[in-house]
């Protein structure tokens, strides 16, 4: 491409956002913008000499929502309250969630937000986890303007009490940090003072010894009961249990250790293992360390509270007032204006309701609903504001009493327990029979010689390269999926992935595309009326007509004498001289048209029918991978649409009765069960709210996106829809894993055999379980982490 | 060689002071974020924008 083409097709493309941009009536200083939106934008920031925003990246913002939001209810005392961080006198801190932080000129606008009003005084963006953290002086300026600027240029804060307020386990995680800081610490000068006893010291050197000794006793006591501590908290409540977990032998381990340590130099009768004992934490630490990595920026455990308002206005005697969402009652009337979401159940009272349910199921064409229809909630209005009186509270709605349901309470049927706890009782067993065995043999003979082979035995088989297997596959094999843009909870999710035998698909939003569809016609259409039905879509934001526009493909557009829509049917436009009408076949054909089958926009010019545009899902990418799965996994299809589409999914699923259509979101979660019950594992894989319940109760849930920022319902994993085709490798690769683990447990074992040899014949010098330790432990990461990059590229996955 | 005793002293609290100051460091949240002061180095303020013709 030359540069002149290149600059050609720059110009089309929207200064602000990058999208293409139809029109040229939003141009301003010779940039092209595709809405007022972003014009506006453009004009706020260059007229505060923030242009330098559009020179760090081209195209730097996001296109704005249509119309503007309203946030009165950030006047209210209450509400404000719990959003704010620390507030004094002359400031407040507030943190905010943005979801559209994506680049660099996003970092520098909002760390220059004090340019724009000199009401805030600092701003810090956090990158990864998409937070600003904002200190303003709440006298120039109201939180209510404040998130009204960040709206203004583009960064609308996602206000929900359950996002915003990310307490999570910090604490935890940062006493962790101090514990292998401190651990490694020891763990240094140890090795370095161990070192001189290794290479043999002579009889002058006596005092250095015992000076030596000494230090290394006082620097392993911090190691074996502070950073060792939660080991023997463990290991007491597995003992209080009878549960018989990893960690008991490894407190065992690190107990003994500490006493023959102390033992050894107090009685001078040799150099103590305090460098196996602090280098054996400092290694399990760093593998706790890996086992808790987090994702910054995607939380799993959303449900209906972070995608509702935090209020919603009520009418009352005429007035309107915010209420939050906890105190709404039922029979008030609620004002929900264009783009705001219905939090309850409610009956349609006023207006005209054009309801966008694409949170709760996936579909993105806006359902029509007429006064006196009960609307549920979860949908977002798209055009005029609509009065409702509430029917329900708001958490025992048809959707939201969901969250009611038991899965969502306990922490569901005793977790099957995974392949290292099976191992683990079989290791604790076999290590304190042997141990034992090693005493009783030796005490008649030497009882000295019995006690130190004794724990001898209990050093050398502490499962520290055992315990260490499982957190570094499971770490490199999330990192795999990651870059494969599966982004997994935890751990143990990759083995129930591994163990699964039935996969459960939503619909629409999941096997097909939320917000595109396939457009057919039988039309056969002449230039000029596809320029006139060009000219008439362009006039609506309706999702069908902005893909009959992108169908046609782009053209010069003739302006509209007159656009009128009739909403919920269709609208009709003079463009040019001729009366284009566009809609449904009631519109077009008369109120005694019958019902038909399918998404259809017929098309009328002047008096002549002209025919319709069909409308049908378009599927992902990689939908015929699934047959591939079908040899050792049931597919089974649930969906809350009608049954349209059955005969093309037909081939895709082997089975004659996977196929489920007119499913509730409580059957959802039953049917679920009801495979559960018969013995399956099942992995649920779906998209909206509605599909909430099937991904708790599923062993596996998986939520699919187009987009990591936007909202996900709580599930185990998140996947984004471009990798959906990977599906199949995903399975095989995490049994890849499974039994990488397998693996690598085997050859942890034949070191604590070969150490264990030596062990009963009591011949374990300090330096030998030096030496062994770290040496076993090094196989372990090096085989872990290479093996699972080996398969992983194996399977394509790399 | 007594020297080692006072050396081996000093090579400990080095040691504990470097130790103290990564656990300073962390409490006082240097380690919360450590992605986006990379970015924000490469931002200058002065970038000169041509002034369009």
């Amino acid at each position: 491409m030359t540069m002149i083409e290149q600059e050609i097709l720059q110009s089309t493309l929207c200064y602000h956002c990058g999208e293409e941009s139809y029109t040229e009536a939003y141009s301003i200083d010779q940039k092209n913008f595709c809405c007022a939106g972003c014009k506006a934008v453009y004009t706020i920031l260059s007229g505060s000499q923030l242009g330098n925003y559009y020179t760090y990246n081209i195209h730097p913002g996001s296109k704005l929502a249509d119309k503007k939001k309203h946030f009165e209810y950030l006047n209210e005392p209450g509400i404000i309250r719990d959003l704010i961080d620390y507030q004094d006198e002359n400031s407040s801190w507030i943190r905010f969630y943005i979801p559209s932080i994506h680049c660099s000129s996003c970092l520098w606008l909002l760390e220059n937000l004090n340019k724009l009003h000199k009401g805030v005084l600092y701003t810090r963006v956090d990158f990864l986890k998409k937070q600003v953290r904002i200190q303003f002086d709440q006298n120039l300026l109201s939180i209510k303007d404040l998130v009204e600027l960040l709206c203004s240029i583009g960064y609308e804060p996602l206000i929900s009490f359950q996002d915003v307020v990310k307490t999570g386990n910090t604490d935890k995680k940062d006493r962790l940090v101090l514990k292998i800081a401190l651990a490694g610490f020891c763990f240094g000068n140890v090795m370095l003072l161990s070192f001189p006893e290794y290479f043999g010291m002579g009889k002058e050197y006596h005092s250095y010894k015992i000076f030596f000794g000494f230090l290394n006793i006082l620097l392993s006591l911090p190691v074996a009961f502070y950073c060792g501590q939660d080991y023997f908290l463990s290991a007491w409540r597995s003992l209080k249990n009878w549960t018989l977990h990893l960690d008991l032998p490894l407190a065992l381990g690190i107990l003994v250790l500490f006493l023959r340590t102390l033992y050894e130099i107090l009685s001078q009768t040799g150099s103590g293992f305090a460098d196996t004992l602090c280098g054996l934490v400092f290694f399990l630490l760093i593998g706790k360390w890996v086992q808790n990595k987090t994702y910054h920026h995607i939380s799993f455990e959303r449900d209906y509270r972070s995608f509702f308002p935090v209020a919603v206005l009520v009418l009352e005697k005429n007035l309107e007032r915010p209420v939050a969402l906890s105190d709404l009652k039922v029979g008030d009337r609620m004002l929900i204006r264009n783009q705001e979401i219905i939090p309850a159940d409610a009956i349609l009272l006023k207006g005209n309701a054009r309801i966008d349910f694409s949170f709760v199921t996936g579909e993105s064409i806006p359902v029509t609903k007429l006064p006196g229809e009960v609307v549920y909630a979860g949908g977002r209005q798209t055009t005029e504001a609509i009065e409702l009186e509430i029917i329900k509270p708001v958490a025992q709605g048809y959707l939201t009493s969901l969250w009611n349901q038991e899965v969502f309470h306990n922490q569901g049927p005793e977790k099957e327990k995974t392949f290292s706890e099976t191992l683990s009782r079989y290791f604790i067993w076999a290590l304190f029979s042997l141990a034992l065995v090693t005493l009783f043999i030796w005490l008649p003979i030497n009882s000295n010689q019995a006690w130190l082979s004794f724990t001898a035995v209990l050093i050398i088989a502490c499962p520290c390269a055992l315990a260490l297997s499982t957190p570094f596959t499971m770490a490199a094999a999330l990192s795999i999926f990651d870059r494969n843009h599966l982004f997994i909870k935890n751990m143990a999710s990759i083995e129930k992935m591994a163990g699964l035998d039935t996969l459960v698909l939503d619909k629409t939003g999941t096997l097909s595309l939320g917000n595109e569809m396939e457009v057919q016609t039988s039309l056969i259409l002449s230039e000029r009326q596809k320029t006139l039905i060009y000219s008439a879509c362009i006039n609506s934001l309706h999702p069908l007509s902005r893909m009959i526009q992108e169908y046609l493909g782009r053209r010069k557009r003739i302006p509209s004498d007159s656009f009128h829509e009739i909403p919920g049917s269709g609208y009709e436009a003079w463009v040019d001289g001729d009366l284009i009408r566009i809609g449904s076949k009631k519109l077009i054909l008369g109120r005694y048209a019958q019902a038909e089958s399918g998404t259809r926009v017929h098309v009328q010019i002047n008096d002549q029918y002209l025919g319709y545009f069909s409308f049908s899902s378009k599927y992902r990418e990689g939908l015929a991978n699934l047959k591939s799965l079908s040899k050792d996994i049931n597919l089974h299809l649930i969906s809350g649409d009608q049954d349209l589409e059955k005969e093309f999914l037909k081939p895709y699923f082997p089975n004659p009765n996977a196929l489920h259509f007119n499913i509730s979101p409580r059957e959802k979660m039953n049917f679920i069960g009801e495979l559960q019950k018969k013995g399956h594992r099942v992995m649920m894989i779906g998209d909206g709210l509605n599909d909430s319940g099937a991904l708790k109760q599923a062993d596996l849930g998986i939520a699919i996106t187009d987009n990591i920022n936007n909202f996900s319902p709580g599930c185990d994993a998140i996947l984004e829809g471009e990798s959906f085709k990977k599906i199949p490798q995903f399975l095989q690769f995490s049994r890849d894993t499974v039994q990488i683990i397998q693996y690598s447990f085997l050859i942890s074992l034949c070191y604590n055999l070969v150490g264990l040899g030596f062990a009963v014949v009591g011949k374990v010098s300090p330096l030998f379980a030096a030496i062994l330790m770290p040496l076993s432990t090094l196989t372990i990461i090096s085989f872990t982490t290479l093996a699972t990059h080996f398969a992983a590229k194996n399977r394509h996955l790399l | 060689m007594s020297i080692l005793f006072f050396l081996i002293g000093c090579s400990v609290l080095m040691g504990l002071v470097f130790l103290l100051a990564f656990l300073w460091a962390h409490k006082t949240g240097q380690n919360e974020d450590l992605h986006t002061p990379g970015m924000r180095i490469l931002l200058d303020d002065e970038i000169k924008v041509d002034p369009p013709e």
